[in-house]
């Protein structure tokens, strides 16, 4: 009896643990993530606390925070140190958490689409994507840079909406204020910090 | 006179902030304080006048914003047509000048977008990017007042539009062309309203941006030039410059 009882427990936590997790091929990978956020995003019944909570827990899953947070950092990311770079990890998955959730909740019903992908290299490839909103505004170009390494595990590291790169914005955005505060990690955590409590 | 006289002093200063800056990285700048200052200016007009416009204009009548939009739009294609030439791009020239036409006639002085279901869909060119098609670099980058965020070569391109474009011929030189004339409020009303249905289409985006960003003043600059290059390049393929960053 006790053995029956530990294979349907394990049997129902692989079967939900495979309802959470998404294809490992990049374009279906893509369009169930995004399709999945889409009908969460509009479910009347969620609150807005819900949504971000869902907002955030597939970005810690499907998204490479960590690789994104070392980019935006751009070349310090060598020169740091281990400690002030640990703390920097810690300020931007805050930070990229934050603004991520600010810019989703408010979502407005669209129709999403993929184009094509292309795979650049055993490590990424891009998936081409359109944002068609319902209001008749003008379809949106979204490209994903999905990260391969784990063939098994995919992870998106960039989005390109309309040819501008979100990654390379926030990269330039910290190197500004790097450059206005003599390349101090510390300044920037800061002031990511000073962001992230407002 | 005064306009000739004028363009002539800060065509000198802009060339010579170009030859100036030959080397200069995309990211570097000309005067960033100054720079800083004026997007302040910039962001405390755009709070009091462009945004409630915008947020004016977004309240309209779908086809009235979407007429309006494709207006201001057909007439933009005429600058692109010169450049088109300027640049050897004849695929692009016959878009623009078969999207002018159609959009002009059909298309009821261009409040339609026929041409579009046509296939015909002209890339907007001005002489900054054919300047940068030509090989020619960024410059060091800096903000206009009202204006907003610009480079060397950019606004160089800007004074010289005025010059190539039919549009600016038959308005601001108040020239004929082909029994057609007008003024330089003509020009403009056409640019504000522009501006206007620019600001309002990216309303949301303005407000996330501003809501989301540590130091606005570089995402607009990381934007504009990301933007500039695209359209150089006329094509949006994305830049690899994530190196080995390999976990």
């Amino acid at each position: 009896m006790k053995r029956i009882v530990i294979y349907l427990v394990c049997l129902f936590l692989i079967f939900q643990n495979s309802l959470l997790a998404y294809s490992s091929n990049p374009r279906d990978f893509v369009e169930e993530l995004v399709n999945d956020a889409i009908t969460k995003l509009a479910d009347k019944n969620l609150n807005k606390d819900q949504k971000a909570a869902f907002i955030e827990k597939i970005a810690l899953e499907n998204v490479d925070i960590n690789a994104l947070g070392l980019y935006t950092l751009g070349e310090l990311r060598k020169s740091a140190s281990k400690d002030n770079i640990s703390n920097y990890k810690i300020s931007f998955e805050k930070y990229f958490l934050k603004s991520l959730t600010s810019r989703l909740t408010d979502y407005s019903s669209s129709k999403f689409e993929i184009v094509s992908e292309d795979k650049k290299s055993a490590n990424y490839t891009i998936v081409k994507s359109k944002i068609i909103p319902e209001d008749d505004g003008p379809e949106i170009k979204i490209d994903w840079r999905v990260y391969t390494k784990n063939p098994e595990k995919p992870l998106i590291r960039d989005l390109i909406v309309e040819g501008l790169s979100l990654a390379r914005t926030q990269k330039e955005e910290f190197a500004s204020i790097l450059s206005s505060n003599d390349n101090d990690i510390k300044k920037l955590i800061e002031k990511i910090e000073e962001f992230v409590n407002n | 006179m005064q306009f000739i006289k004028n363009f002539k002093t800060i065509f000198i200063v802009l060339v010579l902030l170009l030859l100036l800056t030959p080397v200069a990285k995309s990211a570097e700048e000309c005067f960033e304080k100054t720079s800083r200052a004026i997007f302040k200016f910039n962001m405390a007009l755009d709070d009091v006048v462009l945004e409630p416009l915008a947020k004016g204009y977004n309240k309209l009548p779908s086809p009235i914003k979407t007429g309006t939009s494709n207006f201001t739009s057909n007439i933009s294609t005429l600058l692109s047509i010169p450049n088109n030439i300027l640049q050897g791009n004849l695929k692009q020239l016959g878009h623009s000048v078969g999207s002018f036409a159609v959009n002009s006639t059909v298309g009821i002085l261009g409040f339609l977008n026929p041409a579009e279901k046509m296939g015909l869909k002209p890339h907007k060119e001005d002489v900054g990017q054919t300047l940068g098609s030509y090989g020619i670099g960024t410059g060091c980058y800096f903000v206009l007042p009202v204006l907003g965020p610009t480079t060397a070569r950019d606004s160089l391109g800007l004074l010289a539009d005025t010059f190539v474009d039919p549009f600016a011929h038959v308005t601001l030189r108040e020239k004929e062309l082909f029994s057609t004339s007008g003024n330089s409020l003509d020009y403009f009303s056409i640019k504000a309203t522009s501006a206007v249905d620019f600001r309002a289409d990216n309303e949301t985006n303005f407000e996330s941006l501003e809501k989301n960003s540590i130091d606005l003043y570089s995402s607009f600059k990381s934007i504009y030039l990301q933007d500039r290059e695209n359209k150089i390049r006329n094509s949006i393929e994305d830049q690899d410059d994530w190196g080995n960053l390999d976990n």
